[in-house]
């Protein structure tokens, strides 16, 4: 058995791959439910129900997208370009600290559609720079930003986790470590009453259908793409190669930082460690399942947020923890990979 | 009758609609060079990688020595005594010659490398064919005709008795592909049987005992070297007659481009010495040289990819100071890559994003792509310069290398350039794509387009040039008139030796 390289890759099997990819990783986890002793296909129908079974459900499935579909953006243009930004974490919870700081200490008593885009952009300046610092180094000395993204992770976790024990600590909160607050003023507007679904959503998808036309429209699109896919000829085509990457760099950071500052406006109110459970890392598999196709990205981040808020509410009704939303998730990354291959070559006897 | 060292009969492979290899049968006696000539895609690697068990063949088999060999196990070729030299080298950089002759020789578990005893073979098998290369040198090191004799060594080494060199020459220079020639004659004689595949018709007519011709998949033609001439096997390969074409007389014009004393550091080294050179409207300037002499500078240079440390360069009768790509797309300098594959296309793109991405500016507005006339341009290149297989939305890559040519080519020559960087045009292309490729740059000389062309083929730059430099370790001989010029005196220049008084062309 050996691999041969596809001449043409059908459109219908790129399609299909997420769909695929997808399957393929219910079912392996399905291995482990039975392991369980659980019943498979009643844990995946309440999955299903967790997710989407009521109104509530719904809106939380909705909710918990947002920040994935802008940390799955942030890593499908950074991926495109092959800029491998693996710190979305970090660039989103330096986004949401700086959304905090700058709420309660210049901005109180604005009225909302002043305070809103200031601190929205406020944020996505922040995750910008956080990413600007590891692109500067991998221009200058050629470093891998693959270490350096990710290591940051940490750096700006710890950091925020020092501010919000310190300087932005908020004195109301019993001694625990949580950050001041947001002006109610700067909270995002709910989309439905009695949900926390908040106009973050409108802003995601607006975003990636802008991102989409900017990747396959304009002049930019192309040369970052070029840039991703043989920087050699691009440079000899002209292309300017590194204020594409910083540009590209700005945009995805932009995003990561962004998602953190929709997270608190939208649904926290403040800063903690537990603000994100992995939404950085979790975007890197939503741009995988999409193909890194923006407007994909929306559907995969459904699909991942559907995971997560369905298997919460699986667990409650069934004796399965709620792990096995993360083991479907990195299970659907990995057959990802795996059926993205498959899209390339084919198995020849 | 003596028994054939290889046999293979009636092999046919398909792979989707395309049958690479149609009913093939060839045979090699003891001693014996036999040469695989045909064009790119005639099927010469489907059938060699059969032969070694990369591809397991749809009908027909493999013998040696008279024994049937298993298909599809490349193991047991090689244990049968077949050594492959690939075209591309299966090679570590970071390996000593040594270690990376030993690679795979011994199983993976046994703890102690008996070095001492491989050493003692290497040495001993260099020696016997008169393959020297120091056993402890690190394989980067090496020149590329270097690493390629250790690639035969390797061979050698797992006791081949039949070698299979694909396209051999690809990657040396002249002085070395002769030198690797008699050491194939040398090893012929000793009682090993060769094959190599060649798609150049000098060093097959040199080289070979018996030639097999292969065109589309077919086995077309056997000739023994005696029985036949050149033109006859170029006719038997691309199935028609080609005809290289021949440069006519021309009045150069004005000066377009004058460069005096130019030097390019990079990285700490001078790529680049003091360089003079000059190209008038309608001439071609060929500038010759083993590569890795400063001529990838050079082009770069003049791409707009590299600047200069020192010197002055006038364009059009002013000094220009240091030029980016858009500078020199907008100032119309076309420009051929000296790597295809790596510098001038992007082979996961579309082809008209390819025709249109040095020349951005132009197709669109406002920061918008407009993609309407992208196509448009890719269309017009497709149909004018004969690009076959192609339509302006398929990626590139789909393409073979003599269309991808035709393509870059026309990307530039398309917009009438007035001059033209052509750096390596022919390189790796079949003998019916090179005379395209040569009939295009004599047809835009003859528009009034300046050329510089450099190029390590001599013929190449014998047929095309009206003036001819040398470049030799960064350094720029005088300009030699093409009439002056011989193979004999432009070997002398190649490896440095040339008078400086000499001048072509005054400006």
């Amino acid at each position: 058995m050996r691999f041969e390289r596809r001449e043409r890759q059908p459109l219908l099997l790129i399609l299909a791959t997420p769909l695929i990819a997808v399957i393929a990783a219910l079912a392996l986890s399905g291995v482990l439910i039975a392991l369980a002793g659980a019943p498979v296909f009643e844990a995946y129908w309440n999955i299903v129900k967790g997710a989407f079974g009521s109104r509530l459900s719904t809106t939380e499935t909705l909710t918990r997208a947002i920040p994935l579909m802008l940390t799955g953006l942030a890593a499908a243009i950074a991926f495109r370009a092959k800029l491998w930004n693996i710190g979305a974490e970090g660039q989103l919870y330096i986004g949401a600290i700086t959304v905090c700081a700058i709420s309660s200490q210049f901005l109180s008593g604005l009225p909302s559609f002043i305070q809103i885009p200031i601190l929205l952009i406020c944020g996505a300046i922040a995750g910008m720079i956080l990413l600007l610092i590891p692109l500067w180094l991998r221009l200058r000395f050629s470093v891998d930003e693959v270490v350096t993204t990710l290591l940051l992770n940490f750096v700006a976790i710890l950091f925020v986790s020092m501010l919000i024990d310190t300087v932005l600590k908020d004195p109301l909160a019993f001694g625990w470590p949580q950050s001041l607050p947001v002006a109610d003023e700067a909270m995002l507007p709910r989309v439905l009453t009695r949900s926390r679904l908040h106009i973050g959503l409108f802003i995601a998808m607006a975003l990636a259908i802008i991102i989409y036309l900017i990747q396959t429209r304009t002049v930019f699109g192309l040369q970052s793409r070029a840039a991703g896919l043989n920087p050699e000829a691009a440079v000899f085509a002209g292309v300017p190669l590194a204020r594409t990457l910083v540009l590209v760099a700005m945009i995805s950071g932009g995003f990561a930082g962004l998602a953190g500052a929709v997270e608190v406006m939208g649904v926290q109110g403040y800063v903690t460690t537990e603000l994100s459970p992995g939404f950085g890392y979790s975007g890197i598999v939503v741009a995988m399942l999409a193909n890194l196709n923006p407007i994909g990205v929306i559907l995969a981040a459904l699909f991942i947020a559907a995971m997560f808020v369905g298997a919460d509410g699986m667990s409650r009704v069934m004796e399965i923890p709620t792990y096995i939303a993360d083991v479907t998730v990195a299970l659907s990354l990995l057959s990802m990979l795996v059926a993205i291959f498959f899209t390339q070559y084919r198995i020849r006897r | 009758m003596t028994e054939n060292a290889l046999e293979i009969s009636g092999v046919s492979k398909r792979f989707g609609d395309n049958l690479a290899n149609d009913n093939i049968s060839l045979s090699l006696a003891k001693g014996e060079i036999v040469a695989l000539l045909g064009e790119n895609g005639a099927g010469k690697t489907t059938l060699m990688n059969i032969l070694f068990g990369h591809y397991v063949p749809d009908s027909g088999k493999v013998s040696v020595m008279g024994a049937e060999l298993p298909q599809g196990k490349p193991r047991e070729a090689i244990r049968a005594g077949i050594g492959m030299v690939h075209q591309h080298f299966s090679l570590a950089p970071n390996l000593t010659v040594l270690e990376n002759v030993i690679t795979g020789t011994q199983g993976i578990w046994s703890l102690a490398t008996d070095t001492k005893s491989a050493r003692k073979k290497l040495i001993e098998i260099s020696k016997r064919f008169g393959l020297i290369v120091d056993p402890d040198a690190r394989l980067g090191d090496l020149s590329v005709g270097e690493q390629q004799r250790v690639e035969i060594l390797k061979a050698l080494y797992n006791d081949a008795q039949i070698l299979v060199l694909d396209e051999p020459t690809a990657v040396l220079t002249n002085i070395e592909a002769e030198q690797m020639f008699s050491t194939l004659k040398d090893m012929a004689k000793q009682g090993l049987s060769l094959i190599f595949i060649s798609h150049k018709l000098d060093e097959v007519m040199a080289t070979a005992d018996r030639i097999f011709v292969l065109r589309g998949g077919k086995s077309v033609a056997e000739r023994l070297v005696g029985d036949t001439n050149k033109s006859e096997l170029a006719e038997l390969m691309v199935g028609r007659e080609v005809k290289r074409p021949v440069r006519e007389a021309s009045k150069p014009g004005n000066v377009i481009l004058n460069a005096s004393g130019v030097s390019v550091v990079k990285d700490g080294v001078e790529r680049l010495k003091q360089a003079d050179f000059h190209v008038r409207e309608g001439e071609v300037l060929g500038i010759i040289g083993v590569s890795g002499n400063g001529q990838a500078t050079l082009a770069q240079l003049l791409s707009g990819t590299a600047k200069r440390s020192k010197g002055s360069i006038a364009l059009f009768g002013d000094e220009v100071g240091d030029l980016s790509v858009p500078d020199v797309v907008e100032l119309g300098i076309g420009r051929i890559p000296e790597d295809r594959n790596h510098e001038g296309v992007i082979g996961e793109m579309a082809i008209w994003e390819n025709a249109i991405l040095e020349r951005i500016s132009e197709f669109s507005k406002n920061g918008l792509v407009d993609r309407t006339a992208g196509v448009k341009f890719a269309d017009e290149v497709i149909n004018a310069f004969d690009v076959r297989g192609a339509t302006p939305t398929k990626r590139i890559r789909l393409l073979s290398g003599g269309n991808m040519q035709k393509l870059i080519l026309g990307r530039n020559l398309l917009k009438q350039p007035k001059l033209l960087l052509a750096a390596q045009p022919a390189r790796g292309l079949d003998e019916g794509a090179v005379a395209a490729v040569h009939e295009r740059i004599l047809n835009a000389r003859k528009d009034g387009t300046g050329v510089i062309l450099i190029s390590e083929d001599l013929d190449e730059v014998l047929a095309l040039a009206d003036r001819i430099q040398a470049i030799v370790g960064g350094q720029l001989s005088p300009s030699v008139s093409a009439k002056d010029a011989d193979a004999r005196k432009m070997g002398l220049m190649m490896s440095g030796e040339w008078d400086d008084q000499e001048v072509g062309d005054e400006v």
